[in-house]
């Protein structure tokens, strides 16, 4: 029997996971999406509503170019906010365009209910077994740790490099590699070395350098296309960019202190990523952090009501924050001239000349 | 030789350049309409400014003044950088930053609205502490001010005196050129005075300004108001309505710009002596589709006397050129 061949959307280099979910949990092919290009988007904005947030574009985007690449299964998330309808408009989008393909979305299906989960990835392969998928997901688990704690470290650390480009390479080499891990004892021997090649490249960085917390919308902040890779942008001016949004901070750790954390500023759930965007915007100006950049996607209704928040905490503890939004025509040159001004911002606040 | 800056703000509507001293003092000045075309408006502004600097130097022959270090900045920073060899290349929040404060040290805010773009800067002690930009969108900037103004057969220099013969501005939506000009329109069919209209026109771009730009932002006097927009005094007038404070307007408002970046270029420590003879030479640009991947970089290349001198857009090493 041939195997149906599954997509996901892409969302930064989260791929990796999900192919393994897929292939080894699910016992199906997986067709990892073509790199994000502006062919995508174009793609993913002309069978899209105008008015829709942008990561409905890239999505879109990545199933048509799926299935020119043989997909016959896609997949879609649900979600806390308009994510959760994504699905079923993308589907009818699909079909109108003429493709014969299975749409299954999650939206139905919960983490903190396994059973729901399990209805839906039955829906992907009614074959599937139980005992497969219940192996496999730890070690995907695992998979997206390891990555976010690399990914989280050349993040700080990659404007300090003494040969630019170097921690890139490794991390690039480990996701290659990571994709060639059978066992969860393979992906932590992996992440162990890969932490130790890491740790040898010289750097240098100063003792009080730069730092700057990024904040926002669940997509927009993890998929570096879609932001124009400003994480990049930021820490080639030699700055520590830290961000918490990930998909093991945002999934699998629970924090039942966030709420009393944040109730100083707002009372009630504004909806989807807001509330992280709160907490964590307080943590970076707690922590006297140089500055915060939150990112959006046009339209994006949780973090436009976390911005009034925020603009509140950016007053008491007198940190200067960047908004950004973006939409699927943005140039970069808008945005890098907000980066220098903000750069150039916090240097005359450390006292640096120009 | 006496030491001169010259900084060059290449904005989307106008372009402007100063020559300063070492001392700041602003020695030669000049703007022009950039009409898409900014290479060649550099140049007819190099021509004029060098006139101007020949006659300066009339005075002080046996000690003439040399420009040491060009600054540029404005949306085509790059590309008239590139050609002028500039020291500094800067973004307009801080070059206006540098400039006004150079002026003005006790200014706590700036509103600047240039051609497409509106900014407000808050200032402490002589440092920026916070900025806002507008976004996606050019509402409420000297664009709007200039197809409405079209749209009513006035030339956009003389709205702002229209205006301050009103004293009942009509209501105009501010939220979206467009919709403001429907607005305009539909107010004019059932009566509503021309002055009237192009007052609300002017307090339209003030409430745009403060429910986007400026939104959840203190506003603390001393405010300087500035960019080509704070040469309609209907406008500074509407702020001051607005802000309940005084907005202090400097004659050379629309400079401030031109003079922050040759400010910053008296300050680099990479002087690069400039000729005014770059003017005469000849300049093209070449843009090039890098078609290596999907995501198709537009490339500039710039030649000057048909030899490559700089180049840009690209992503990636595949698609360098120079």
């Amino acid at each position: 029997m041939t195997k149906y061949k599954v997509s996901f959307p892409h969302l930064g280099n989260y791929y990796v996971p999900l192919e393994r979910l897929f292939t080894r949990g699910l016992d199906v092919e997986y067709v990892v999406p073509p790199a994000i290009t502006k062919k995508t988007l174009e793609l993913g904005s002309l069978h899209s509503p105008d008015y829709i947030c942008a990561p409905f574009k890239f999505n879109m985007g990545n199933y048509i170019e799926t299935i020119e690449k043989g997909a016959d299964t896609l997949v879609q998330t649900g979600g806390v906010c308009r994510l959760r309808y994504y699905g079923e408009l993308q589907s009818q989008i699909i079909k109108d365009l003429g493709h014969d393909v299975r749409f299954i979305t999650l939206s139905r299906g919960a983490l903190s209910k396994p059973v729901t989960l399990y209805q839906s990835f039955k829906e992907i392969n009614p074959a599937m077994s139980v005992k497969q998928i219940g192996s496999t997901l730890p070690v995907v688990m695992t998979m997206i740790e390891s990555m976010d704690k690399v990914e989280d470290f050349v993040r700080k650390n990659s404007g300090f490099q003494k040969a630019p480009g170097v921690l890139e390479t490794v991390q690039e080499d480990f996701m290659q590699r990571l994709r060639r891990t059978d066992s969860k004892k393979d992906v932590k021997k992996l992440y162990k070395k890969t932490t130790d090649h890491l740790l040898e490249i010289p750097l240098d960085k100063p003792k009080n350098p730069i730092r700057v917390g990024v904040i926002g919308e669940y997509y927009t902040i993890m998929e570096p296309f879609s932001n124009h890779d400003i994480e990049k942008e930021l820490a080639k001016k030699g700055i520590v960019v830290d961000r918490w949004v990930n998909l093991t901070n945002t999934l699998f750790r629970k924090d039942w202190k966030r709420k009393k954390r944040v109730r100083r500023y707002t009372k009630y759930f504004m909806g989807a990523t807001s509330m992280f965007t709160v907490d964590q915007g307080l943590r970076f100006a707690k922590q006297k952090y140089d500055g915060i950049i939150h990112v959006k996607s046009f339209g994006c209704t949780p973090e436009m009501d976390a911005m009034p928040v925020l603009q509140n905490i950016s007053r008491d503890y007198k940190i200067p924050i960047l908004y950004f939004t973006f939409d699927s025509q943005t140039s970069d040159t808008g945005i890098q001239t907000r980066l220098e001004a903000f750069y150039d911002m916090i240097m005359m606040r450390k006292g640096g000349l120009l | 030789m006496k030491t001169a800056y010259l900084g060059i703000d290449v904005g989307s509507i106008s372009t402007k350049a100063v020559l300063i001293d070492k001392k700041n003092k602003i020695l030669a000045r000049d703007y022009l309409w950039t009409e898409v075309d900014p290479i060649g408006t550099v140049k007819k502004l190099l021509y004029s400014l060098s006139d101007q600097l020949a006659k300066i130097n009339e005075h002080h022959q046996d000690n003439p003044y040399q420009v040491q270090a060009v600054g540029t900045t404005g949306s085509a920073r790059r590309l008239i950088g590139s050609i002028t060899g500039a020291s500094v290349i800067k973004n307009e929040i801080t070059t206006h930053a540098i400039g006004t404060t150079s002026l003005y040290p006790e200014v706590r805010t700036i509103f600047e609205i240039g051609g497409q773009d509106s900014k407000i800067i808050l200032i402490e002690n002589g440092i920026v502490v916070d900025y806002a930009m507008n976004t996606l969108c050019a509402a409420g900037t000297g664009a709007f001010l200039s197809s409405l103004a079209q749209r009513l057969n006035e030339k956009v220099e003389d709205i702002g005196e229209i205006a301050l013969t009103s004293d009942n501005p009509t209501r105009l939506a501010a939220r979206c050129s467009v919709f403001a000009e429907s607005d305009m329109v539909h107010k004019s069919q059932i009566g509503h005075s021309k002055k009237d209209i192009i007052a609300g026109i002017c307090q339209s771009v003030v409430t745009n300004y403060m429910n986007n730009v400026a939104k959840g932002k203190r506003i603390i006097p001393p405010i300087i108001f500035q960019g080509g927009v704070s040469k309609n005094i209907g406008v500074t007038k509407a702020f001051e309505r607005t802000t309940g404070h005084e907005i202090h307007v400097d004659p050379d408002s629309h400079l401030i710009g031109a003079l922050g970046t040759a400010i910053l270029a008296k300050n680099s420590k990479d002087p690069r002596p400039f000729d005014f003879r770059i003017s005469e030479a000849d300049f093209q640009t070449k843009g090039i589709n890098c078609d290596k991947c999907a995501n198709h970089c537009e490339v500039i290349a710039v030649y000057q006397d048909e030899k490559l001198i700089d180049a840009w857009g690209n992503k990636c090493d595949r698609g360098r050129v120079i």
